[in-house]
């Protein structure tokens, strides 16, 4: 790889045209709903990238005004259930992943096979099913009712993610430090937890993206704002009145949902990445 | 016992046996004890995957064999294979399938080729560069997609959008155009949130496709002479063919299960509707269960059958590299 000193001129140029080029493609749309999202609702309609009046009335009205309903509850559900069902999946997959990577049992491959089968699964195939259930049995509407749907989601990856991880310790490590006079707990808290945390971490960045991300589980079963995730909600956003179109609002709810995203992401780059190619190259 | 009492020839070889055996018996019991652990720890998460994916589609296959609405519960029976024969003989469900099958075709091409771009210039940045590109990249890929579609939507919409404004000096763009108006203009805009956002995972995973080519090749072909398209083509593209092979085929299958874009910008209309907005339409808009099952159960087995033919493809370019080498 070369290193800058060694770059000519003309390279980099190169590289500073390439990087606006890509940073243009990457972040131009989110500069865009941004940008609506500050438009006053009278000015929607004006054509232009920036708004015309900067103003911080959409965001008012979601979170202070007539929309905050709405949008809080929604906030809130999406945060408790994406949490929740990231917890639970990482919790299971990281049994799984440990069983995986370092024991023998006959039916490793069917584990792996599973949660790959289970990851390509068309949601929108299960959603029939579990919103005729979820109404028979009192799920329908309820968190319950989307975070077990949401293991579907979340648990697979996670399990790929954290088995290729896993593969990469040196889990002599524990033996070696039990050698030194460590108890089997010491050891594996000092020497084996430090190496798989970044993993497991990584993994639960991934699993809430893709839990954040659901809209299909979140428009099929739920109805009301008791249950209703963000994506789901943004759907069903109605103007202030029944001739003004809902258009500030979403897009001031829609950045507020992405800040997290995008701080999450800049905290984080280097750790997702490896994640999601880690699990990738072993897939 | 007659082997205690006078010593026979076979007594060396019948106590190597035994602690062969004994051995054996040892491993065995540590296997099973590794097996028992084994399935301890990975039981619960077979468990809920099975749970959580297998039992609804099997309650979907049975539902779809009887005439049910939620509307008028009392009238369910079965129909046997019936709602299967109702929607493979309705147009509607051939041009959603047509539909469907053009975004994942057209959205997986555009994808591979930017996607691979992009791969490229992660992998060939200098470090100062690498983290603010990884960042950018990622931010597509973190981002709810029902925003993206409202992002695109709301850049392209005739009211509220700039697009008509930036581009009438393009033949056929004016002030007037209504993308969402027709269908082919639709399903551009569909496409282009769908492939701003998802490109980013194919491009990761071709980046690490890219780090198992090994630089060596890619050396030795410079010296002998190849530019860089040869090194591209001959050396780069055949090395990482499997990382391609698995990108494009985890991309296809999401793609054709697409949704939350069509949903948003269109709801389905002017001919852009998708095989899962007609499962959700038919069962939670329609209450219909009895058909939207048979349409889950057809759209899975879409899903099984790309699997199968991608895998089968896969399998001959497996043999062909091995083949080559």
């Amino acid at each position: 790889m070369a290193t800058t000193s060694r770059l000519s001129t003309r390279q980099r140029v190169w590289w500073a045209v390439i990087t606006v080029v890509v940073l243009l493609y990457a972040l131009f749309p989110v500069a865009s709903i941004a940008a609506t999202s500050f438009k006053l609702p009278s000015e929607l309609s004006s054509r232009t990238f920036l708004p015309p009046t900067w103003s911080l009335t959409n965001y008012e009205q979601i979170l202070v005004g007539d929309a905050q309903g709405l949008f809080l509850s929604a906030l809130r559900n999406s945060i408790g259930i994406s949490l929740i069902a990231t917890a639970i999946a990482v919790v299971l997959a990281t049994l799984a992943a440990y069983a995986i990577a370092r024991l023998d049992f006959p039916g490793k491959r069917l584990v792996l096979t599973t949660a790959l089968g289970v990851s390509i699964f068309p949601v929108i195939s299960i959603v029939t099913p579990l919103f005729n259930l979820w109404r028979n049995i009192g799920l329908y509407d309820t968190w319950i009712g989307l975070i077990i749907p949401y293991l579907s989601l979340t648990l697979p990856i996670s399990i790929w993610t954290l088995a290729a991880f896993f593969r990469q310790i040196p889990w002599e490590l524990e033996q070696a430090a039990q050698v030194d006079g460590a108890t089997p707990w010491q050891a594996f808290r000092k020497a084996i937890v430090p190496l798989a945390a970044p993993g497991v971490f990584t993994t639960a960045l991934i699993a809430f993206f893709i839990a954040w991300n659901d809209f299909v589980y979140g428009i099929s079963l739920t109805s009301t704002d008791r249950a209703r995730p963000v994506p789901a909600a943004l759907a069903f956003f109605t103007g202030a009145s029944q001739f003004e179109q809902p258009t500030g609002a979403i897009s001031a709810a829609a950045v507020v949902v992405t800040i997290p995203v995008v701080v999450l992401v800049l905290l984080f780059q280097r750790q997702i990445v490896s994640g999601l190619t880690q699990g990738a190259v072993k897939g | 016992m007659s082997s205690q009492l006078q010593p026979a020839p076979g007594a060396e070889a019948d106590r190597a046996g035994k602690q062969a055996a004994l051995a054996k018996a040892e491993r065995t019991a540590r296997a099973r004890g590794e097996s028992r652990l084994g399935w301890t720890l990975a039981g619960p998460a077979f468990v809920v995957m099975l749970a959580v994916t297998a039992y609804p589609i099997l309650q979907a296959v049975y539902d779809s064999l009887f005439s049910y609405r939620l509307t008028a519960p009392d009238e369910r029976r079965f129909v046997g294979l019936g709602n299967y024969g109702v929607v493979l003989t309705d147009r509607v469900f051939w041009g959603d399938l047509g539909v469907t099958l053009f975004i994942t075709v057209v959205t997986v091409l555009i994808e591979l080729v930017l996607g691979f771009a992009l791969a490229l210039v992660m992998h060939r940045a200098v470090k100062q560069l690498r983290g603010l590109l990884r960042t950018a990249i990622l931010v597509p890929y973190g981002i709810i997609t029902v925003v993206s579609a409202f992002a695109w939507f709301y850049a392209f919409d005739i009211t509220s959008g700039y697009v008509n404004a930036w581009f009438d000096w393009v033949p056929g763009i004016d002030e007037n155009l209504n993308w969402f108006a027709s269908q082919g203009t639709s399903l551009f805009v569909i496409i282009a949130s769908e492939v701003w956002k998802t490109t980013p995972f194919i491009s990761l995973l071709l980046l690490a496709g890219l780090a198992q080519v090994p630089t060596e090749l890619e050396e030795a072909a410079e010296v002998d002479g190849a530019t860089w398209w040869q090194r591209l083509r001959r050396v780069v593209v055949p090395n990482m063919k499997a990382a391609i092979m698995v990108a494009v085929l985890f991309r296809a299958l999401d793609a054709f299960r697409i949704f939350d874009n069509v949903f948003i910008m269109t709801r389905g209309a002017n001919g852009t509707e998708v095989l899962s907005l007609l499962a959700y339409r038919t069962s939670i808009g329609r209450l219909e269960i009895g058909m939207g099952s048979a349409i889950s159960v057809l759209l899975f087995l879409c899903v099984i059958l790309i699997c199968f033919i991608a895998i089968k493809l896969f399998k001959v370019d497996l043999a062909g590299a091995r083949g080559g080498n």
